[in-house]
């Protein structure tokens, strides 16, 4: 992985995310307070306007830029974990020169910074149902030297199953936890826009 | 929807200058990151810094000013404020006695007040409030919200840090008022959010959302309209249920609006409730009636009761020169 690689997965996120706009909004209004789409298309605008200035930094150096970046213009809940997910990933990477394995185990460590700062876990009806099992998938798959083609096919399987699992959660987290079981039925919107996000950088992988 | 609105971009920068120009003798306004302070800096007391989402108007930047706030981080609507924020606002007003956080418990200004506090390099600490007794503390959530009882935990804190207490004892105290302050709200309609353009909520002409929050969100129950003696019974029965008041216990009521419903009518809840409260033996000794923390255009209303001793009544009594509460100068 490259910067290159990342600025083409923020335009891809940015592309995907306006495509399913009304759809996050309508999941977010039904259990949420209606501004999670909000939230997460200003950072996708604001990371696509950084492209030029993060051109020509480092893979690490251009992740940390952006997670700061993106830490003060979300805002809300998403920013902190949206901010913690590429300071994790800024981490790991720059010990490692990037093969899949090593992408694997940066996207594993921007999930795990995302569990710690949202003190969430899987079950709890967040981005988490989506990004916990596609880490993990990720990691497992190119342990075993899976194919890339079959590895990204597989994890927008992996990311789409993880989104519909929160229909039938009672929300312990975020703001959806307060209305107790009337969340159930209702799809999170975190997790929508997550698998939403996992499913264009896929495609963009499998275009390749 | 039908707001006054140029373009809506720019509601929370047109507002919070207009805010600024309109008070400029007690705040002065900073942008990009967006805070507001004192217009004179205050000196050897423990700055109190608080924000959230904005649409909660005057909370929180209405109670910067002598005798509360030293400085307040408006966010979008809604939507937490951002670490730079913070950090520069604590930078701003630091007075060498270190730096209190009040922050109303929403998963959103939770975290971004503990990066702010991580990054910030003089010591610090933060008071959270929990007020609303709607939705029960456990498993199922994060913690209780937040709620209007912040004005009150703000302006006692507030009180204190005047007096030259330390960081210790300013967050002692804010912690004891917020676990002597329950409230719970009850909405006629929906808000807007200038952004989404639409109703965040739907509710029917002869309906009541029961324990809502004030970002709309849904609370107990929905239910049909009835007289307002029988709803503020309810959320009354649900204030003591949580706080467990001693028989004669002395008590501040407040009535706040969410800014929809006229004053007319939150006095008229005050005087259900004033007399509810003292038919169960209660001695209602402090009062606050108003729009104090609002939920943009939500009709609607919560009642908050602090229960009191001689050390919160002093510190609500003493003088507060804000934009949004001012008594006794």
């Amino acid at each position: 992985m490259n910067t290159h690689d990342i600025l083409n997965a923020i335009m891809a996120v940015d592309q995907a995310l306006v495509a399913h706009e009304a759809e996050i909004e309508s999941l977010d209004r039904a259990i949420g307070d209606g501004d999670h789409y909000i939230n997460i298309s200003r950072g996708s605008q604001v990371a696509v306007a950084m492209r030029d200035e993060l051109a020509a930094l480092s893979p690490d150096a251009a992740l940390q830029k952006l997670a700061m970046k993106l830490l003060s213009t979300i805002g809300g809940a998403s920013g902190p974990l949206v901010a913690s997910f590429f300071m994790g990933m800024a981490k790991s990477i720059k010990e490692h020169n990037s093969n899949l394995a090593d992408v694997a185990a940066a996207f594993a460590a921007g999930v795990e910074a995302i569990r710690a700062r949202g003190k969430a876990d899987l079950g709890e009806k967040t981005m988490l149902d989506v990004l916990i099992p596609v880490s993990r998938r990720f990691s497992e798959l190119t342990a075993a030297g899976a194919e890339p083609r079959l590895i990204y096919t597989e994890l927008k399987q992996v990311a789409e199953q993880g989104m519909l699992s929160t229909r039938d959660l009672v929300a312990t987290k975020g703001r959806a936890a307060f209305l107790g079981e009337r969340a159930i039925g209702h799809i999170d919107a975190g997790a929508k826009s997550s698998q939403v996000m996992v499913s264009a950088v896929c495609d963009l992988a499998l275009q390749a | 929807m039908k707001k006054f609105i140029n373009k809506v971009d720019d509601v929370l920068v047109e507002s919070l200058s207009g805010f600024a120009m309109a008070h400029q003798d007690i705040v002065q306004l900073h942008l990009d990151p967006h805070f507001v302070v004192r217009a004179n800096k205050a000196s050897n007391k423990v700055a109190l810094i608080s924000g959230g989402g904005s649409g909660h108007e005057p909370l929180h930047a209405g109670f910067v000013g002598y005798g509360m706030l030293d400085a307040a981080c408006p966010g979008h609507v809604f939507t937490s404020p951002s670490p730079d924020q913070m950090l520069a606002a604590a930078e701003a007003v630091d007075a060498g006695k270190g730096v209190l956080f009040i922050v109303k418990n929403y998963a959103g200004d939770v975290m971004n007040f503990e990066m702010a506090a991580e990054m910030l390099s003089v010591p610090n600490a933060t008071v959270l409030t929990s007020d609303d007794v709607a939705v029960e503390n456990s498993t199922w959530t994060t913690g209780r919200r937040g709620v209007a009882g912040t004005v009150i935990v703000e302006k006692v804190v507030g009180s204190l840090a005047e007096t030259g207490a330390d960081l210790a004892a300013c967050k002692a105290l804010g912690d004891k008022v917020n676990q002597r302050t329950g409230s719970m709200g009850v909405a006629l309609t929906s808000c807007t959010v200038p952004a989404a353009g639409r109703a965040t909520f739907d509710i029917g002409d002869n309906e009541l959302e029961m324990g809502v929050g004030i970002h709309g969100e849904p609370g107990r129950r929905r239910e049909a309209m009835r007289p307002a003696d029988a709803i503020v019974a309810d959320l009354v029965a649900a204030i003591l249920h949580d706080l467990k008041p001693a028989a004669g216990a002395e008590v501040l009521l407040m009535v706040n609006g969410f800014a929809a419903t006229p004053l007319m009518e939150l006095y008229l809840l005050y005087h259900s409730a004033e007399k509810l409260l003292k038919a169960q033996g209660l001695i209602v000794s402090r009062s606050l009636v108003g729009n104090y923390t609002t939920a943009l255009d939500m009709a609607g209303a919560s009642i908050t009761l602090c229960l009191l001793d001689d050390e919160i009544k002093q510190h609500w009594d003493s003088p507060v020169h804000t934009a949004g509460l001012r008594k006794g100068c």
